[in-house]
């Protein structure tokens, strides 16, 4: 039996309090009516006996202790799924948003979902081509893999992103395709701004959307990146999808658990984030990869802004803990009008070592990467010896790095919006690069390698 | 169900992991209880009164006050037998294979599952026979395991637990010294046994019996006791260069990996899995990647033991605890390790743990600290860190077990410090209880220099410890050639910061020299390819010899520039880019190529001498 309960005992914004309640459940939804009739959504944060904490999706304005009445439903929060899914929009709780009506669920899950069996998993080796050479080559998309994208505010990572689904999406249209977008606290035009691209790239009706706007409820935020990745993973594990799961911003999602968790009176762990917050994220993004006996996968590619650019703030720095790696955009890079602006030494594909190679990519491709990290990277101590004795002083090896550095930079890193370039492509770009710097510098290289490829670009 | 009211009380709030329960029963303190409808499984870790704490080992989405909480009146203990090698647990030694068969892909929760395959035949050998006198841990058969190990069926401390309660008085020493307490009144034939079939009977002076089976249970929380521990003084080889050549670790040692994400900790511990010369791996996987630990888990098979020739993963041990699953169980999972490990080592094994990553584990005890509102300490982390890592490094040594087996645990833990910042807590108090130090250094990974240990931060207390064996077992010149090649890499660094300001182009000939012969270290030596068939093991003789070519071009180059050849001139020899490439050119077995390399640098460089000098000659 359903009970309605109008014991509210105090009221926090987000969070009431019940009280004289029975049998009710942790992360149980509980609907809240209001004295004029609307209804609120909610869930049970806390409980003890007899008291319940609940955190109200739409916020508590207007309540009042004497005219609110809650409702358990003795479930936790439900994602109505099917095929149907594919082309809907729903707001950032998992409910319709584009004046549809509701889905014909064949099935209801948990938001929450359940831990992969590590034992069920399906080590990911396939290697996506996203066209994007910075990425390809040296930090690869690897099918399941979570790969977040570490930005600043004001950098193009929604352009990069859309580029990235655009070009990956829909490479092979035999391939079952899905794109999963999940909008968490962001402004009006970046949701406009993804669906028109899915739009013109003709994908619309592959893309689920989950829209949590910056104007919508804070708490809500909790769940939305859990619907996105309850419908990613149906779509993959139920109906055989390869999804790609889009979650901006990440950052928002984690101001938001700390908002609740201050609310809750709870003991803050570093910059006042609550101290589960890298097990909190984890039971996000560990939700992508591949399961043995399902043709499907669930992609991630997370945005994230770091506060202040800073890449040590927890944010970035727990996440970066749980993800396969991370593509960081650096504003500096921007501002010397490069797209796409990635700052490729401290990115990382942990995946990429098993995807690329001989039968995957091409057998040169470890090598040249390596290479063109660690010549990059002694870009990086001449530019600062540079800066000091001036770039004249410099001895003619150094001078070499230099002029590396800006063609690494302006041919090999910057490349137009729609440019899509393959493989081979950017690898042969790459070995012309290094072919500047002469056959003594390449030390990471087997010297067969050299032998077979340089100057062949 | 009827379970007396001695045992049960009522669930009273659910916070997150942690769970207060109210009632009459009589919980112990760290005694598992089933909580809930569905038998959620939990710990008792606070007693206030008729109020428990328990923090649940299972998501506690759905759980209402009021549901029963029952206690087992058993420390959380792990199940000892054969079947643990090859195997893969969860944190608290639940068999992943067997929940997925109950419940899939997808870990469902309070499914109630053996931690041992009850119902496996195992072909059991006595070695023991009626009449023997035994004591706590003799051996009485064998069990073949797997391909590489032999599981060796001692008999545990419990069946002489009734006894000692008796004979209160002698026991004290008993268990402490190996004693003869009891004689084996009968050994079951060779034949095929489950783990809990008696296979030997122990009689005890006053006429009691007790039944040996060959399946244990040992409390995780408590350090198996052993007669004695011995010095550390033998290495653990790992193949990798850096490790066993700069900072050793030995058998029975302890050693730290700390480093922000992405500068290699896991493809350290995943290395060292594959090569180190233990008989047995450990590897935890605590609070780190899903991903990860199926890469383990489809490698391992297919890689061979370098020392016996068979599967890797017949030596190996995995615990996946992933991120997203139960945080107590992460918390546990470190302890469910190492009484593996110690249970194998008292059988005269040398085993190896991994644990990856131990912040993960500190982090649990931080959140469930923080959900029992406790004072924090230094960044939220509860006072008792210190204590816990302690504790848990201090289960490692090289000891004489109470069967008079001579084994070893070795602890290597990543730590992964907040923001690669090696001040916070638990890198330094990590750092107060290992006595070996890699320090993984985020510019290195940057470059791409793998392994990324950084020469300068790390240390390791165990070389002067070594030195007799290398002695001993390697060569004479090992201890010379390590003590110069760390002398070069610090003068570089010495030397790099004067040329930062104002060029390498400046400094004197020998400075330069000095530099390049780094720079070879670095590249030729430190820097080791995981992927290359040759690179990723190297014995250590080759090591020493790689270390001995290097310090040879050093001194030969020397005098050549001392006589006032430039180091351009050297240069175009090409040897310097020669012992770069030595790694991949000189064959793990045919160190001859060495020593002709040797041969050839030596005449070459006299040869250069010689021209250089009669050039002169003419000019002047």
């Amino acid at each position: 039996m359903i009970i309605e309960y109008t014991g509210i005992k105090s009221i926090v914004e987000p969070l009431i309090m019940v009280e004289g309640v029975e049998d009710v459940a942790y992360d149980e939804l509980v609907e809240i009516r209001l004295a004029d009739g609307t209804v609120r959504t909610g869930s049970v944060i806390d409980i003890s006996k007899g008291k319940a904490v609940v955190q109200v999706f739409e916020g508590t304005n207007g309540m009042s202790l004497g005219t609110v009445s809650a409702r358990f439903s003795g479930k936790p929060l439900m994602l109505s799924l099917s095929e149907e899914i594919l082309g809907r929009v729903f707001d950032g709780a998992g409910r319709p948003a584009d004046g549809l009506g509701a889905v014909y669920a064949e099935e209801k899950r948990d938001v929450n979902g359940l831990a992969i069996n590590p034992i069920s998993r399906r080590y990911p080796r396939n290697y996506i081509q996203t066209g994007v050479s910075a990425i390809d080559a040296l930090m690869t998309l690897i099918r399941g893999q979570k790969l977040p994208l570490f930005s600043g505010n004001g950098l193009p990572h929604d352009k990069l992103t859309a580029q990235i689904v655009r070009q990956a999406g829909v490479m092979n249209p035999d391939d079952k395709f899905a794109i999963v977008f999940g909008a968490i606290g962001v402004k009006h035009e970046v949701a406009e701004f993804f669906k028109n691209s899915f739009a013109d790239s003709g994908v619309l009706s592959r893309v689920v959307m989950f829209l949590n706007l910056s104007n919508d409820p804070a708490v809500e935020r909790i769940f939305t990146p859990r619907c996105a990745l309850t419908a990613a993973e149906y779509l993959a594990f139920e109906k055989g999808y390869n999804v790609l799961v889009v979650l901006t911003d990440m950052t928002a999602y984690c101001e938001a658990l700390r908002e609740i968790s201050s609310m809750k009176g709870e003991i803050p762990s570093r910059k006042g984030y609550p101290g589960y917050l890298y097990s909190d994220l984890a039971s996000i993004f560990e939700r992508a990869g591949m399961i043995e006996g399902s043709k499907g996968s669930v992609t991630q590619i997370p945005i994230l802004t770091m506060p202040n650019d800073d890449i040590n703030h927890p944010i970035p720095d727990l996440t970066g803990y749980i993800t396969e790696g991370q593509i960081v955009l650096d504003r500096t890079l921007s501002q010397k009008g490069i797209y796409p602006p990635i700052n490729v030494l401290p990115s990382l594909s942990r995946l990429m070592k098993d995807g690329i190679g001989k039968g995957y990519t091409r057998e040169d491709h470890q090598a040249v990467a390596n290479q063109l990290f660690s010549a990059y990277s002694r870009v990086q101590e001449v530019r600062a010896l540079a800066t000091v004795i001036g770039e004249e002083e410099l001895s003619a090896q150094d001078k070499k790095y230099m002029e590396f550095g800006r063609a690494f930079e302006t041919r090999f890193l910057a490349q137009d919006y729609d440019e899509n370039r393959s493989i081979e492509k950017t690898l042969d770009i790459g070995w012309e690069l290094l072919s500047q710097l002469g056959a003594q510098e390449l030390d990471r290289m087997d010297p067969e390698l050299v032998k077979k490829y340089l100057r062949k670009g | 169900m009827a379970v007396s009211e001695k045992k049960t009380k009522e669930i009273y709030r659910v916070n997150g992991p942690v769970v207060k329960a109210r009632g009459r029963g009589d919980f112990a303190m760290q005694s598992v209880v089933l909580v809930g409808e569905e038998g959620l499984i939990g710990e008792v870790i606070r007693i206030d009164g008729e109020e428990a704490t328990i923090q649940v080992y299972e998501t506690t989405g759905g759980l209402k006050p009021g549901e029963p909480v029952v206690t087992t009146e058993k420390p959380l203990s792990v199940m000892l037998g054969p079947g643990i090698i090859g195997n893969i647990f969860d944190g608290i030694q639940r068999p992943l294979k067997a929940l997925e068969e109950k419940s899939g892909a997808f870990m469902e929760r309070g499914l109630n599952i053996s931690n041992l395959d009850t119902e496996k035949l195992w072909h059991f050998k006595p070695v023991a026979k009626a009449g023997d006198s035994v004591g706590v841990l003799s051996i009485v058969g064998e069990v073949r395991e797997t391909g590489s190990i032999v599981n060796k069926i001692m008999i545990p401390e419990s069946a002489f637990s009734e006894y000692s309660r008796k004979t209160r008085s002698k026991v004290q020493g008993v268990l402490e010294h190996r004693g003869v307490m009891g004689v084996l009144k009968s050994v079951a034939p060779e034949g095929e046994y489950t783990v809990m079939d008696t296979i030997a009977v122990v009689e005890f002076p006053d006429g009691t019996e007790s039944a040996v089976r060959m399946m244990q249970e040992w409390p995780v929380r408590k350090a198996r006791p052993v007669q004695k521990r011995l010095p550390v003084d033998e290495p653990l080889v790992t193949g990798q260069r850096i490790i066993d050549s700069l900072f050793p670790i030995a058998r029975g040692g302890t050693a730290a990996v700390p480093g922000s994400f992405g500068t290699g900790k896991t493809m350290t511990q995943h290395q060292l899995a594959q090569w180190c010369d233990a008989d047995i791996i450990i590897y935890i996987g605590c609070g780190e990647r899903g991903n990860e630990m199926t890469e383990v888990l489809e490698d391992f098979p297919k890689l061979n033991d370098p020392r016996t020739g068979r599967s890797l993963m017949e030596r190996t041990v995995l615990i996946a605890n992933t991120s997203n699953m139960p945080v107590a169980a992460r918390e546990a999972s470190v302890y469910t390790g190492i009484t593996l490990a110690e249970y194998y080592r008292d059988m005269g094994y040398d085993v190896a743990i991994m644990a990856d990553s131990t912040s993960r584990w500190a982090e649990a005890l931080r959140e469930i600290s923080g959900r029992l509102e406790e004072m924090p300490a230094e960044e939220g982390f509860p006072a008792y860190l210190a204590s816990r890592l302690s504790e848990f490094y201090g289960r490692a040594g090289r000891t004489l077990s109470l069967n008079g087996k001579t084994g070893s645990v070795s602890v290597i833990g990543a730590v992964s410090p907040q923001g690669g910042d090696f001040s916070e807590p638990v890198t330094q108090n990590t750092k107060r209880f290992v006595r070996c130090f890699w320090g993984l250094d985020r510019s290195l990974a940057y470059a791409r220099h793998y392994p990324a240990i950084h020469w300068l931060t790390s240390y390791s207390e165990y070389s002067e410890d070594l030195e007799k064996w290398y002695a001993e077992h390697l060569d004479k010149e090992f201890i010379e050639r390590r003590d110069r090649t760390m002398l070069i890499l610090e003068k570089e660094n010495e030397l790099m910061e004067i040329a930062k300001l104002v060029g390498t182009d400046v400094l004197p000939e020998d400075q330069k020299l000095a530099l390049e012969i780094a720079r070879v270290i670095r590249v030729g030596f430190l820097q080791q390819n995981a992927f290359h068939p040759v690179d990723t093991y190297v014995p250590l003789e080759k090591q020493s010899a790689m270390m001995g070519l290097i310090l040879f071009l050093y001194d030969k180059a020397a005098e050549l520039i001392k006589q006032g050849i430039p180091l351009s001139a050297v240069a175009t020899t090409g040897f310097f880019e020669e012992c770069i490439q030595m790694k991949y050119t000189v064959p793990n077995d045919d160190l001859s190529v060495i020593k002709e390399m040797k041969k050839r640098f030596d005449e070459e460089l006299r040869k250069m001498m010689r021209e250089y000098n009669a050039h002169r000659g003419v000019q002047v």
